[in-house]
């Protein structure tokens, strides 16, 4: 589905990724895990053509010149970004942040499914997008790119700060959409809850791919990754 | 009293050539983050404009109010496509020299044609005589300016409240990069926001020509004033800029009435308040455009 080579990026003079190789098959979930600043969000930002000062080769679905395309067209290929601020805008109602992104994948959720997958977003449709509580900021920022029926998502920290419940909610859903064929590469700080959605795992560190763990390998590490990981 | 009503009346008038032109420059800033300096030169370009189709061609007052405006939607989309759209990249001190430059040569190319005093334009026969409004009478052209320019403000709050080009400009305006990353083509709505503003500008010149003096000088002196209203209703908010418009027209001409020697200074004593009060104006938000 995605495939990333030799991919670097820059702020300045800082090199932040270093010849990164990344792919990822369809239908499968696969996170980044890393210390603060490892690069995991110029990972994403990169594929997603937000970040100017990069290198390297990336390909959608057999698509070799994906990566030269400007981010609108990306986004129109079918992937779905959800950014690590979740990117809810106060000017538009929560509706309007659901009906944004046009449709760009051939199964998008309908607006009513989307409601009854998050029922307070039904209850908060007029309201402001930035008034929604955090944790549903989050469900809206999610819930978003399933609406526009994205087959690939790009999430940066979609369980950050939710309660417990939230979280295993989202882990819900993505197993669903997961059934439904769609690919995640998802970045993900809580170990735990990463080995229970996902295929594999890639530990970045300085802007690099240092390991790639399946989940017996995390669950067996975890220890260990999570003193490495700070937390 | 009447008197103090008729004063208010003709602050609202000139308020609303205020919001009209602080909308135009609300909705370019915050759709391009470009300080269109020749928005008074596009004013003046409208009013010149009715008066050279009127003099030199006999088209009538009501056509030109519709094809001035286009000509200059046109004018505005070539000069985007052509000028400003290269130097959205840099610096947005660029664009502001660039539209300021562009003021001064449309300025004189006009006084090359017409000189510098001002050319008279009549009123619309339909409009020549006053309303009777119960307290006092009002001159019916002034009425329906100030109608026209209440409608036009109503209707680009009901397109950008209600529409999805209204929705999409929005977005754009307040985080353009996530809105490309979301699937929108934000480059393809800037040429019209752009031309779409220009023409809001030429249509208040239009609107200007029966009642205030047309020469090439008359957008240098009001713009001025209209970037101190979009500041006070704070830079980017449309809907701030248009309630500052209204408001700060009916203050200058209370204060015209009550305190004439402040009449000239009096919006930027009000523009200087306010920014203590609220750095990034009445309307605006806090947070830097990223
Ligand atoms: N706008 C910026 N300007 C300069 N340097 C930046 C900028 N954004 C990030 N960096 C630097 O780039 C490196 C990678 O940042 P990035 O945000 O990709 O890390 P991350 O892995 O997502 O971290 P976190 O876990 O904190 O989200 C960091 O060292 C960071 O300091
Ligand atoms: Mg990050």
């Amino acid at each position: 589905m995605l495939t990333v080579e030799g991919l670097n990026a820059w702020y300045g003079e800082a090199q932040v990724l270093r010849d990164v190789d990344l792919a990822v098959a369809e239908g499968e979930i696969v996170t980044l895990v890393g210390r603060n600043g490892a690069g995991k969000t110029t990972l994403l930002r990169c594929v997603m053509g937000l970040h100017e000062r990069c290198t390297g080769r990336i390909g959608l679905r057999g698509d070799t010149a994906f990566g030269t395309r400007p981010a609108h067209r990306r986004a129109r290929l079918g992937v779905g970004y959800v950014p690590d601020d979740r990117g809810i805008y106060a000017t538009l109602s929560v509706e309007e942040n659901l009906l944004l992104p046009p449709v760009v994948g051939p199964d998008p959720w309908s607006l009513p499914r989307v409601y009854e997958t998050f029922p307070v977003l039904r209850e908060r449709r007029r309201f402001a997008g930035t008034q929604l509580s955090g944790g549903e900021q989050q469900m809206l920022a999610l819930a978003r790119v399933l609406r526009s029926g994205a087959r690939l998502l790009l999430c940066d920290e979609p369980t950050e700060g939710l309660s417990p419940l939230l979280v295993e909610q989202i882990g819900e859903i993505l197993r669903e959409i997961k059934a439904a064929g769609v690919t995640v590469l998802l970045i993900e700080q809580n170990l735990h809850f990463a080995t229970t959605v996902a295929d594999r795992h890639h530990l970045l560190a300085e802007g690099r791919i240092v390991e790639s763990l399946d989940n017996g390998a995390v669950r067996a590490r975890e220890h260990e990754l999570l003193a490495y990981l700070g937390i | 009293m009447s008197g103090f009503l008729q004063q208010c009346f003709n602050g609202l008038v000139s308020g609303g050539f205020y919001a009209l032109l602080a909308l135009g420059l609300a909705v370019i800033f915050g759709m391009l983050g470009v300080v269109n300096f020749a928005h008074g030169a596009f004013f003046m370009l409208g009013a010149f404009g009715a008066y050279v189709a009127l003099a030199e061609f006999g088209v009538p007052f009501w056509a030109a109010l519709v094809a001035v405006p286009a000509l200059l939607f046109l004018f505005g989309a070539v000069l985007e496509r052509t000028l400003i759209r290269r130097l959205v990249p840099f610096d947005p001190l660029y664009n502001f020299l660039l539209t300021f430059g562009l003021t001064l040569v449309l300025q004189d190319l006009v006084k090359r044609e017409y000189g510098v005093q001002s050319q008279p334009y009549p009123r619309p026969a339909e409009l020549s005589g006053s309303l009777d409004l119960g307290l006092f009478d009002y001159p019916a052209y002034q009425v329906f300016v100030l109608a026209a320019a209440v409608l036009l403000c109503l209707a680009v709050w009901l397109i950008l409240t209600r529409t999805r080009v209204g929705m999409v400009v929005r977005a754009a305006t307040e985080r353009p990069e996530l809105t490309r990353a979301l699937g929108v083509n934000v480059g393809r709505w800037v040429t019209p926001v752009f031309a779409f503003g220009v023409a809001l500008a030429g249509l208040a010149g239009v609107l200007a020509a029966p009642m205030r003096a047309v020469n090439p000088l008359m957008g240098a002196d009001l713009i001025i004033a209209v970037f101190a209203v979009v500041v006070i209703g704070g830079l980017g908010s449309v809907f701030g800029s248009v309630l500052a418009g209204f408001a700060i027209g009916l203050v200058q001409s209370l204060g015209n009435l009550y305190v004439p020697a402040l009449s000239q200074t009096l919006i930027f004593i009000i523009m200087a308040g306010v920014l203590l009060w609220r750095p990034a104006g009445l309307f605006g938000r806090e947070e830097a455009r990223t």
